[in-house]
């Protein structure tokens, strides 16, 4: 009996050896991408995480089915043709639209993915284990990213292709491919606010030797540019500003102007400004305009082109931050002495 | 021994500060092939920080270190790939069961996908874990783990061993295993073993070859003889003899044991008499001890462990330097024993 034990698991191990033989030896950084992964799908906290888009998701978009048709057949609105866009926007005021909650909910995502990259690897002992072997130490950095933006990508896109399938199940109505176009830089647009905060919530963990420290700060962050931030910015603009009734209105749209840039130091105002306008195409511009320039104008939606042409600046700033934090993470890990 | 030319690790003139505090001072250190090295030395001596620089894990502030021909500082992935390392407090991801964990580490240093698996239980049951390779690592008790951070060092087939207190926290059967198991991989694969600890007995049982490391220096180097050797010549030899009942008339014993040829020093205290002498004059104490009639219970000859060599050179090193807390504390200890003594 027990030598027929035996047979089968060299039958079974020779069976995995010739499955597996057939792959090409995966490189060391692969392997760790692989493992973040896998940990991370395991993890109960990425389970929460889930659970809590899926179900945001899942309101906004009964909401918006349920508005959909007077959305649809507003004439006096320019968009209302695009019916893919107006169900990731229409609302009915009840609840912010999908790309809002979005601008709340993707900090959390971000930070939970990596407060813990580093330092709870380092109070397990894992780290030590891990720079002993044969990787480049950045690989684990770029590992660590790369492993939960793989999952946030994935998560992304699969929420939106189910919307889309959805929809094209629910209304039969053909996807434009101006549509799929906005919706897929949606979805980058979403995928490179996360990883924002994912690369700080990385810096903050090899900056901090506790996870919690480095969660609650960057919480702390996240807290301070989408509550406090704009009440801060409220408080002194109005203190220093001049009062409005003196102003030529050059001068107030000069102000509004000057008073959004403020705003768009926080990552989040980003964010919605990009994806505001490129789920709504009649969106000319982000700053006021003047009658000058309105003078004119008709109504229309906007070329897929020219609304990214708009919004370059805010992706442009959302990337340089990405890369500010993870260069500081790299500058701060890959001379570091590790030790148990 | 033909082999001892082969040096595989050099270290010249190693030197590593913290800010003011020298963790390395000017360490010249020589590991042969095929040897087992213990690098023994007390708390905060700067071993860790030394194996760090092995590996270059930490760079040294002067000095080179080179490694399987490799400059460990400028190229630590060729030395990685040669060099297995069990660090002191060796952490495992406790999510996965022990095996993943070694297939893991296994796929990190490029074992090829078709025989990481097999290589890996191979690994298990040469270290005695065979049996519980399924379980998560959570359950896994001090012992296992490091058993299991040993399979975690061999399953890269390396030529060198670096052990960072592999005996912390093992109970004494435990270590005896381990140990046992680190001297017979030695043997049988011809590795080279730099084990660290700051027990003098654990490493005793193992290492041909030790360096007494205190405070950044190496104060000695040799075999365990030869160390011990150095301490006879300059301690001398010492017996002790217990007596059956508590000698009455202490100073007429002691003179008349003075008389005695090579006798340098006598203690008696109570049933206990120690006499320490230039060269060994046991035989000749018990016999003069018998003919004046005293009933001789116990005669032990005091060997020259690790202990009293390690204890002997620390010793002479603390009058410079106690800024150091642990080594302070230290000195407080050793400092008792002497006076018990």
């Amino acid at each position: 009996m027990k030598s027929l034990v035996v047979s089968f698991r060299n039958l079974s191990l020779k069976g995995i050896r010739t499955n597996s033989g057939g792959q090409a030896q995966l490189s060391p950084f692969q392997v760790m991408v692989h493992k973040e992964v896998a940990d991370h799908i395991r993890s109960w906290r990425f389970i929460v995480l889930l659970a809590l888009i899926v179900l945001t998701f899942i309101t906004s978009m009964y909401v918006s089915l349920r508005n959909i048709k007077p959305a649809v057949s507003n004439i006096s609105d320019p968009d209302h043709l695009f019916l893919y866009l107006k169900l990731l926007t229409t609302t009915d005021n009840t609840i912010p639209p999908f790309h809002v909650f979005i601008s709340f909910l993707g900090p959390l995502l971000g930070i939970s993915l990596g407060f813990d990259a580093i330092n709870a690897e380092k109070n397990n002992g894992t780290l030590i284990r891990l720079m002993a072997q044969p990787v480049y130490r950045d690989n684990l950095l770029l590992s660590k990213f790369t492993g939960a933006m793989v999952i946030i990508a994935t998560l992304f896109i699969s929420l939106c292709l189910l919307m889309l399938g959805g929809g094209l199940l629910l209304t039969g109505v053909r996807i434009e491919p101006q549509e799929l176009l906005r919706i897929a830089t949606f979805i980058v647009f979403t995928i490179v606010y996360v990883s924002f905060w994912l690369a700080l919530a990385i810096l903050l963990s090899i900056q901090f030797k506790q996870a919690a420290t480095s969660a609650l700060t960057a919480i702390g962050v996240w807290l301070f540019f989408t509550v406090f931030y704009p009440i801060v910015v409220n408080l002194v603009i109005r203190a220093f500003l001049p009062d409005p009734s003196f102003l030529s209105r050059d001068e107030i749209a000069g102000y509004n102007e000057m008073i959004l840039n403020i705003l768009r130091v926080a990552p989040g105002q980003l964010y919605a400004d990009a994806t505001t306008t490129l789920l709504m195409p009649s969106v000319r511009s982000l700053g006021p305009l003047t009658m000058e320039q309105l003078a004119g104008a008709i109504p229309t939606p906007l070329p897929f082109k020219e609304s990214l042409l708009i919004v370059w600046p805010q992706v442009s700033g959302l990337l340089a931050a990405t890369v500010v934090c993870f260069a500081f993470s790299y500058y701060l890990f890959m001379r570091r002495e590790i030790r148990s | 021994m033909e082999q001892m030319n082969d040096v595989i690790i050099a270290l010249e003139g190693v030197t590593k500060c913290y800010g003011t505090l020298k963790a390395v001072d000017d360490l010249h250190l020589h590991i042969h092939k095929g040897e087992i090295f213990g690098l023994l030395g007390p708390n905060g001596a700067g071993k860790t920080t030394t194996i760090l620089m092995m590996l270059g894990l930490t760079e040294p502030t002067a000095g080179s270190v080179q490694v399987c021909g490799y400059n460990a500082t400028m190229q630590p992935i060729p030395v990685k790939n040669k060099v297995g390392y069990m660090p002191d407090s060796v952490g495992f991801y406790d999510g996965m069961t022990a095996l993943e964990n070694l297939v893991y580490i296994g796929r990190l240093n490029g074992v090829p996908e078709s025989e990481v698996q097999s290589r890996a239980r191979v690994v298990m049951e040469q270290v005695g874990l065979g049996a519980d390779m399924h379980k998560k690592t959570a359950t896994y008790s001090r012992g296992m783990k490091q058993r299991l951070g040993l399979a975690d060092v061999l399953i890269k087939q390396p030529e060198v061993i670096i052990l960072d207190e592999p005996t912390l926290g093992i109970d004494p059967t435990g270590i005896r295993d381990f140990l046992q198991l680190i001297k017979q991989l030695s043997i049988q694969q011809g590795l080279t073993v730099l084990l660290s600890s700051h027990h003098l007995h654990h490493v005793q049982q193992v290492c041909d070859r030790v360096g007494i490391f205190v405070n950044g220096r190496m104060l000695a180097e040799g075999d365990i003889d030869s160390l011990s050797g150095n301490l006879y010549n300059r301690e001398g030899y010492a017996t002790h003899i217990t007596v059956e009942e508590a000698v009455v008339d202490t100073p007429a014993l002691s003179c008349a044991l003075q008389q005695l040829d090579a006798v340098q020093q006598v203690t008696v205290e109570g049933r206990q008499i120690t006499i320490s002498s230039t060269s060994d004059v046991t035989p000749i104490l018990v016999r003069w001890m018998v003919e004046k009639g005293y009933g001789i219970t116990g005669v032990q000859k005091k060997e020259y462990g690790l202990d009293d060599i390690y204890q002997k050179y620390f010793d002479n090193n603390l009058t410079g330097n106690t800024a150091d807390e642990k080594s302070r504390r230290f000195f407080q200890k050793s400092f008792f024993k002497r006076h018990k003594n």
